[in-house]
């Protein structure tokens, strides 16, 4: 077994107890650990994904309890891809939370950082569905403390609104694997995907609605349209540097339905195959069209953010909701490019707010801030990523997108919606932006804001500007890397033996074993 | 032993989302409570209803409960206690520092923050 598997679960499950235990009340070595700990995961994600490139899926048991008994961390390729992303993610976001002070407005903040990491890594490594619940968990125990960091009553009561939705979520989520255990008698993805497929026709009303139940958990968090009403104010008001985390929040949603909506409720399994797409295809195009108005309709540069951020999730669902290879291939890389993105459209705003005399972020005239046009410079840029206009990647994302749907039968409303909510998004951000630096209020006193935010939050900000050109300049190695991803996610087979294999060499040693447990 | 098992989940059920469409934190706080043991409850039945049998496999026993879904059940009692906690403080807090504790945000204090020019 390759231990790696689990480090990146370990690690910073580690770092955060240390952090408070150890070192509650000294931020500057917090902070060194907090850096130190998302660079080493940047490392071991490196790894883990030159490891996954060969094309062969690692499976770490841990206690040593082969599948379907004991819990299984699977890496391959899709798992250790998103690892890696979330990863470079952190990274920029921890030095923008350190280099705008954010981190020291509220107790804890590297703490709950480090165990959010946990939990979204353990989400995207597990091959078990109850363990996925526990990660959710996890993730969402930590996202709730950083979404209320730093106080103030608005921030408290949008908290409150998010914990709410996401409880029901979660209890939504109880009631869903409950009743694929109750029809299946197992909850391991690979010893699901074998059982579904073997259902009888007859038997197929329970796991039906246990396959739309799990899909309404995961629209949640992927904020799909009636369920995205928590995005909008949580994103918002929630301190920047967590709403920039929170980018890849919504992706974990995406990735939950790619990997169980492939692998246990693919294409080919008769009982859910007809109504899954259709309904995520419908959902996800309002969900583009309610971003992009929002986007035009914004007041606060939060809320645009945030709408952005529906918008995108809609697109990339558009793209998801196929489930063709190269639809997922696009999907990949759109998923990537509007993590990023969407990350730096956050941090940006922070930015500007930061700067005003009142800490406020309306799309109104106000006098020019500290710093005005290499703020506006960074805006422009995250706001061209964002709205997918070229260069940059979210317009290869679109083009991918739009090609991928080229053989789908509704392929003439796809293409509608997607171009023409890229116009309502560039109209939105040009209008907002132009608002926002060009449209200069006189000053009323002559003394420009002070701001104590570092030359880091430039760094960190323009990493991840960076990492999206990057993503522009390296698409074709990127889109073979993830073509290669689509095609080990459509290959349920291997992904099954994988997972199974050393359950079977038990079993042909002829050990009573009873098939209902786990 | 079915029947009372499915009306009391059918009734938390009920119960549960009847409270969390209420206005106010507290009663969306006991609905919550209510949907979480609503579904404890139906994660013990999801592995069959066995009464009197033990969970796990002995020498001579022919039947016996799957001890699974306890397993499930232990670990969201764990996690819905400690999530319930958690929405209390927020709530709390959320109360104490705007003096409302009405769930939604409609008011527009994010319009109240502009200064007036």
């Amino acid at each position: 077994m390759n231990h790696w598997i689990i480090a990146p679960v370990l690690l910073p499950a580690l770092v955060a107890a240390i952090i408070i235990l150890v070192l509650r009340y000294q931020v500057i070595t917090q902070r060194v650990f907090s850096v130190a700990s998302t660079v080493a995961l940047i490392g071991i994600g490196i790894g883990l994904l030159v490891h996954s490139m060969s094309g062969q899926i690692d499976v770490y048991e841990l206690g040593n309890w082969p599948a379907p008994f004991g819990i299984v961390l699977v890496l391959d390729r899709l798992s250790a891809m998103m690892v890696l992303l979330t990863a470079v993610l952190a990274l920029a976001v921890v030095l923008y939370a350190i280099g705008s002070g954010w981190d020291k407005r509220g107790h804890h903040f590297h703490a709950l950082f480090q165990f959010q990491l946990m939990g979204i890594f353990g989400a995207f490594l597990t091959g078990d569905a109850f363990n996925l619940f526990v990660f959710f968990e996890v993730l969402l125990i930590a996202s709730y403390g950083l979404m209320i960091h730093g106080g103030g009553a608005v921030r408290l009561r949008a908290g409150v609104q998010y914990v709410i939705y996401n409880l029901l979520g979660s209890t939504l989520f109880l009631f869903a694997l409950g009743t694929i255990y109750a029809v299946t008698g197992t909850l391991n993805m690979a010893d699901l995907a074998v059982r579904v497929a073997d259902l009888p026709a007859s038997d197929t009303a329970m796991i039906r609605v246990a396959a739309v139940l799990l899909l309404l958990v995961f629209a949640v968090k992927a904020a799909l349209i009636p369920l995205h009403f928590w995005l909008p104010a949580t994103y918002a008001e929630a301190p920047a540097p967590v709403a920039a985390l929170f980018a890849v929040m919504t992706k974990i949603g995406a990735y939950a339905i790619i990997r169980i909506y492939t692998l246990v409720f693919g294409t080919d399994v008769a009982a859910t195959a007809d109504m899954i797409g259709p309904w995520l295809l419908a959902g996800a195009i309002v969900t583009l069209v309610v971003g992009m108005i929002g986007v035009l309709g914004a007041s606060h540069l939060g809320r645009l953010a945030a709408f952005a951020a529906i918008g995108s999730m809609g697109t990339l669902l558009i793209a998801i909701a196929l489930f063709t290879p190269q639809a997922i291939t696009a999907a990949l890389y759109y998923m990537i490019h509007s993590t990023l993105a969407g990350a730096a459209l956050f941090l940006v705003v922070d930015m500007v707010r930061a700067r005003r005399v009142a800490e406020d972020d309306a799309i109104a005239p106000r006098p020019a801030i500290v710093q005005n046009g290499l703020i506006a410079a960074y805006f422009f840029a995250a706001a061209i990523a964002m709205a997918g206009m070229p260069p940059l990647s979210g317009f290869l994302g679109k083009l991918l997108v739009l090609d991928a749907v080229r053989d789908h039968a509704l392929v003439w409303l796809i293409w509608a919606t997607i171009l023409a909510t890229s116009l309502v998004a560039v109209v939105g951000f040009a209008r907002a932006g132009s608002l926002v630096f060009w449209n200069v209020a006189p000053e009323v006193d002559h003394t420009p804001a002070p701001h104590p935010q570092t030359a880091l939050t430039f760094v960190a900000t323009g990493g991840l500007i960076a990492a999206i050109a990057m993503l522009t300049v390296f698409a074709g190695p990127v889109t073979t890397f993830l073509s290669e991803t689509s095609a080990q996610v459509f290959d349920k087979q291997s992904y099954i033996a994988a997972v199974l294999e050393t359950a079977r060499a038990i079993e042909v040693e002829n050990m009573p074993l009873e098939g209902s447990q786990k | 032993m079915e029947y009372l098992l499915a009306s009391a989940i059918g009734a938390l059920t009920a119960a549960g989302i009847y409270l969390t469409l209420r206005l106010r934190t507290f009663p969306v706080i006991l609905g919550i409570s209510m949907l979480t043991y609503a579904v404890n409850l139906f994660l013990f039945a999801s592995g069959r209803i066995a009464i009197n049998l033990p969970p796990v496999l002995l020498n001579n026993t022919p039947t016996y409960t799957d001890p699974l879904p306890q397993a499930l059940v232990l670990t969201a009692i764990v996690i819905s206690f400690g999530m319930t906690a958690v929405v209390v403080l927020i709530a709390l807090g959320a109360y104490l520092s705007s003096n409302d504790d009405h769930v939604n945000l409609s008011d527009g204090p994010v319009d109240a923050q502009e200064p007036s020019k």
